[in-house]
């Protein structure tokens, strides 16, 4: 767990992710919104029946990148908390392998930033999922993974 | 100078570890190690091309050739898919 001198949470657990928990950590008496992701274990893929989601992470660098998306969001809304707690290991069925809560004063912030921390850590945080579907399984790969340009565009 | 290598995900699967310390000559980069982790895993090649560079937690540019130092570490990034 990592926390930023903004209200920030991030975290890449093998328990399960209970949603409450970055609910109550992004609370603020002066929020008037919370937006919250879910990214859930969906049970097909391509007309595959999909039996569970086994999920890896560069740890370390993945709670570095997912602060640096905190902060980066905290820049750009005017938020007044953000979580992020990633799952690694085996996710069953209806299970999250990944929870976002967002909290500011008003409902646009939130959402918008909600909606942007997600695209953002498919996109750069190094974690992994292997599809585990009846008869086989395969590494999958984010279409939208830009991981190779980003160091590059830093430049 | 030795160099700590983590390798994930397919990288992990194909090298049959996941990490190694490899010993590399002074002065060497982050291409360099590139060589000599193909030399010694030579199945990666399948997947470089795909793959990249993550030195001390930050990503490399695919061809960039980023002095290393003893006790840096690099980690082979096979397409991300978190979420």
């Amino acid at each position: 767990m990592a926390s930023g001198a903004k209200q920030t949470l991030v975290e890449v657990v093998q328990e399960p992710l209970k949603l409450e928990r970055y609910v109550d950590f992004v609370q603020d008496d002066g929020a008037g919104a919370i937006a919250t992701f879910s990214g859930v274990t969906r049970d097909n893929f391509d007309g595959k029946r999909v039996v569970r989601l086994d999920y890896e992470a560069y740890a370390p660098m993945a709670e570095k990148k997912m602060l640096e998306l905190c902060q980066a969001a905290h820049e750009r809304w005017a938020l007044k908390a953000a979580a992020i707690a990633h799952r690694v290991g085996e996710v069953c069925i209806g299970e999250a392998s990944v929870v976002i809560a967002v909290s500011s004063a008003h409902r646009r912030e939130a959402l918008e930033a909600c909606a942007w921390a997600i695209d953002e850590l498919k996109a750069t945080v190094p974690i992994w999922k292997k599809e585990v579907y009846e008869g086989g399984k395969v590494w999958k790969e984010n279409a939208d993974a830009r991981q190779a340009m980003l160091a590059a565009s830093q430049k | 100078m030795k160099v700590n290598v983590l390798f994930f995900a397919r990288s992990r699967e194909i090298a049959g570890v996941s990490e190694t310390v490899l010993e590399l000559k002074a002065g060497a980069t982050s291409q360099d190690l590139l060589e000599s982790l193909l030399r010694e895993y030579p199945l990666l090649k399948e997947i470089t091309g795909s793959c990249v560079l993550a030195l001390n937690q930050e990503y490399l540019a695919q061809d960039e050739a980023k002095a290393l130092r003893d006790g840096d570490e690099v980690a082979v990034i096979p397409p991300i898919s978190g979420g």
